[in-house]
């Protein structure tokens, strides 16, 4: 006879998601993964190397490279992609390159509707995928925390928070139209601690840049953010000075908040992250645009 | 606390899921706000970002509208009422919990049920003013229905009533009857102020007659395990692995039971059998070793089985063991919540979506409605959006079938409309119809000639029985 232990929070979330991530693979004739690089993504990528195992992920990732990503998230995409053996599709939006979008002139809200909505748009029309797998936790924000694991988009990958499909058990309805598609969340029950713990049990691999070093920053827009590259304003760089740095999300360089720390370990960013008295996406600059802007995004088609 | 001391602690935490039952006016956001944040769980800018919309939204004054940290969705927040299911996380030194906060009018009913599909726990809100209402008795009948075993009844706004210890003690009495009728096994009575945090978090001062825990310590304590019940092996394959040719495993989440290396199992509904070869433990993989073996698994974790015969398995089959099967029909005795805005129709094929199983069929007769508010049963030819009743299913193929009270994984199903492909119903499986036979024993069973003959003998004379032909 087995002993049926009770499977741990963290086993628990991880057979969940495990689960949504084979529904995907079993049910969709072209999914794909959002790669952003970040910690989510890498506890995702983690997953679904579980999943599938010993075979290689039956999908490619994807990701939308909006140029003004810091430099050490590409090398480790790229390394991630060379180890693990998994298909990488990267995309720019080319009318954005083209405009020379810049979060510094344009502003965070047209670099991110040009270089990150319009650009995932882009690479999901030209893929043609029928399921779209995100990282979006529940925990988040507000809006997120009554989307669906399975979260049905029409022809224009628009979200309609008042018409969702009832989700219950772990039953999924996977049913869809030609054009239409899906977006699935498969850590929406995971929250940010769930997601620090698991890295450090499961010695995940991520960026340097969530640990604290020492970084030429500067104050921009009521945030630190860090001196990635040449295309900072002169004016701004001329203010750089150097601060024992981290980050809580990474994301485009001139979009992202360090806080100052001198966590440098995994058990030391946890502690700082339950001392800490902010959430997460404080150090996000998009969300504070308006009121109720990330329901907007959604709705838009943003993830 | 030492922070790797804290993470060894929280690395073996339990999980706990629970449904919050009540309407705006039983204080229930109230309630939830209020273990978040006195567990810690809201951070200063959404405490900030909720104080800015108490002086636009809010319905408490001058104190900071907990309901607000809650309320989702923009619209939601203009109306002060939550319309949907929300999820909500917060942790304690020994669970996580993940609350399903779901609307209480009668028109979100099949919200509720969406809620409470998933919950071990359910927090039923009664105001202690008032008593129990028709909307307690919806909620109830919900929670029953949807199979949660553990009700907590918190009897809030005590505040309102002078901490009455009459007053707790006339409800939970009365609750107690009612949850006698509907055959809900545990309950708990705390007395509660969501709006002043009594009892919630810490014991409150106001109600020293009050012997039991507060809210979040019985939430933390209280012994669920007794949820996973059946030790029969079920297995719904969902996905076939194949890297190579050497290679076929069967992927899918162990919904009940356990299985080890060696065990002799049946493919259902086809009923070959077969014994199992070797198990992967997901959870176990490591970028390092992606080929990790284990000797056995047990429910509910992600598995991937090889067989020692090479047997014709697909996703959607369900895999068991051999001395524990359950019943194989198409014709099944339900119960059936309707989720759509347009009638289901008896007759009309809808696609059945049971576990992995993708199977169409219909809806052949409905025994009866029930009466969320008052369980009355009453006969209908149709179901509106809303209604609860107990129905016939009819498959185009037939499915190894627990019952619903046995295995809520593989006793549940939902119902997908093929056109707009809304999921416009979900169900719970009662039995195997009686009148029809088990698919299963039917095919396996041997017949002799003289039973054959006799059979033969039994159509040609009395075609008036009705007699089928082995």
């Amino acid at each position: 006879m087995v002993t049926q232990e009770r499977l741990t929070h963290l086993k628990q979330l991880e057979a969940e998601s495990i689960h949504i991530l084979r529904e995907v693979a079993a049910e969709f004739s072209n999914p794909v993964m959002m790669y952003s690089v970040g910690k989510d993504s890498s506890v995702m990528l983690h997953l679904a190397m579980k999943a599938f195992a010993p075979s290689k992920l039956p999908f490619p990732l994807l990701h939308v490279d909006t140029l003004w990503k810091f430099k050490e998230m590409i090398t480790f995409r790229d390394q991630r992609a060379k180890d693990l053996g998994f298909d990488l599709i990267v995309h720019s939006n080319p009318e954005g390159i083209d405009m020379d979008i810049s979060p510094f002139k344009q502003g965070s809200k047209v670099h991110t509707d040009i270089m990150k909505t319009q650009a995932l748009k882009q690479a999901l029309n030209a893929g043609g995928y029928d399921a779209v797998i995100g990282g979006a936790r529940r925990d988040e924000e507000k809006s997120r925390a009554k989307e669906r694991i399975f979260s049905f988009r029409d022809k224009h990958h628009r979200w309609d928070p008042k018409n969702q499909r009832p989700e219950l058990w772990n039953v999924y309805n996977t049913a869809i139209e030609k054009g239409e598609s899906v977006r699935v969340f498969p850590i929406s029950n995971w929250t940010e601690l769930d997601v620090w713990q698991y890295i450090y049990l499961e010695d995940i691999p991520i960026p340097s840049l969530y640990f604290a070093k020492e970084q030429e920053v500067v104050e921009y827009e009521g945030t630190k953010i860090m001196v990635d590259d040449e295309r900072m304003p002169e004016e701004l760089r001329k203010t750089a000075k150097k601060e024992m740095v981290r980050f809580r999300t990474l994301g485009c360089y001139p979009l992202t908040g360090a806080i100052n720390s001198t966590a440098t370990t995994l058990p030391e960013i946890i502690k700082e992250m339950l001392l800490s008295t902010s959430s997460e996406r404080e150090g996000r600059l998009i969300d504070k645009d308006q009121e109720g802007a990330m329901e907007q995004k959604k709705i838009e088609g943003y993830f | 606390m030492d922070i790797i001391n804290y993470l060894k602690k929280h690395e073996n935490k339990d999980m706990l899921r629970f449904l919050t039952c009540g309407s705006v006016d039983d204080g229930k956001s109230t309630l939830i706000g209020r273990m978040l944040y006195d567990s810690k769980m809201i951070f200063d800018d959404q405490l900030a970002a909720a104080e800015s919309e108490s002086k636009k939204y809010g319905t408490t004054g001058e104190k900071i509208d907990m309901a607000l940290l809650v309320d989702g969705l923009q619209s939601e927040r203009e109306q002060g009422i939550t319309i949907d299911v929300a999820y909500r996380f917060f942790t304690t030194e020994k669970r996580k919990f993940i609350i399903a906060d779901t609307p209480g009018h009668e028109q979100y009913t099949r919200n509720m049920v969406t809620g409470a599909s998933t919950a071990d726990v359910a927090i039923i809100l009664i105001d202690a003013r008032k008593g129990i209402l028709t909307q307690t008795r919806r909620h109830s009948f919900i929670v029953s229905l949807l199979g949660i075993e553990h009700v907590i009844v918190a009897i809030n706004k005590m505040d309102l009533v002078d901490f009455s210890e009459a007053v707790y003690n006339e409800i939970s009495q009365a609750y107690g009857l009612l949850a006698d009728e509907l055959g809900i096994q545990n309950t708990y009575y705390i007395p509660v102020s969501a709006l002043d945090g009594d009892n919630v978090v810490d014991k409150s001062n106001h109600t020293p007659w009050f012997q039991g825990k507060p809210l979040l310590e019985l939430l933390d304590t209280m012994d669920i395990s007794k949820e996973q019940k059946s030790e029969n092996f079920r297995f719904p394959v969902q996905y076939v692995n194949r890297p190579h040719l050497n290679f076929r495993g069967f992927c899918g989440t162990i919904a009940a039971g356990s299985v080890s290396v060696g065990d002799d199992i049946t493919v259902l509904p086809s009923g070959k059998t077969t014994t199992v070869k070797s198990i992967i433990n997901a959870g176990n993989i490591t970028e390092a070793n992606r080929e990790a073996t284990v000797q056995e698994a047990y429910a509910p974790m992600a598995v991937t089985i090889t067989t020692e015969d090479e047997v014709d398995i697909g996703r959607g089959d369900m895999i068991v063991h051999t001395h524990s099967l359950p019943r194989v029909s198409n014709s099944l005795k339900v119960m059936l919540v309707w989720m759509d805005d347009k009638p289901m129709t008896l007759g009309r094929n809808y696609d059945i979506k049971r576990a992995t199983s993708v199977v169409s069929g219909h809806f052949e007769h409905i025994n009866y409605k029930v009466d969320v508010n008052t369980y009355e049963r009453t006969q209908v030819k149709a179901l509106e959006l809303n209604d609860i009743a107990s129905c016939r299913m009819i498959l185009t193929r037939p499915i190894a079938s627990d019952s619903y009270k046995e295995n809520r994984l593989t006793g549940s199903f939902i119902v997908v409309d093929r056109i707009t492909n809304n999921t416009v119903g979900a169900g719970m499986i009662v039995g195997v119809s009686r009148r029809d036979e088990d698919v299963l024993k039917r095919g396996s069973k041997h017949y002799s000639d003289a039973e054959k003959a006799l059979n033969q003998f039994i159509r040609d004379n009395f075609p008036e029985w009705e007699c089928k032909t082995v």
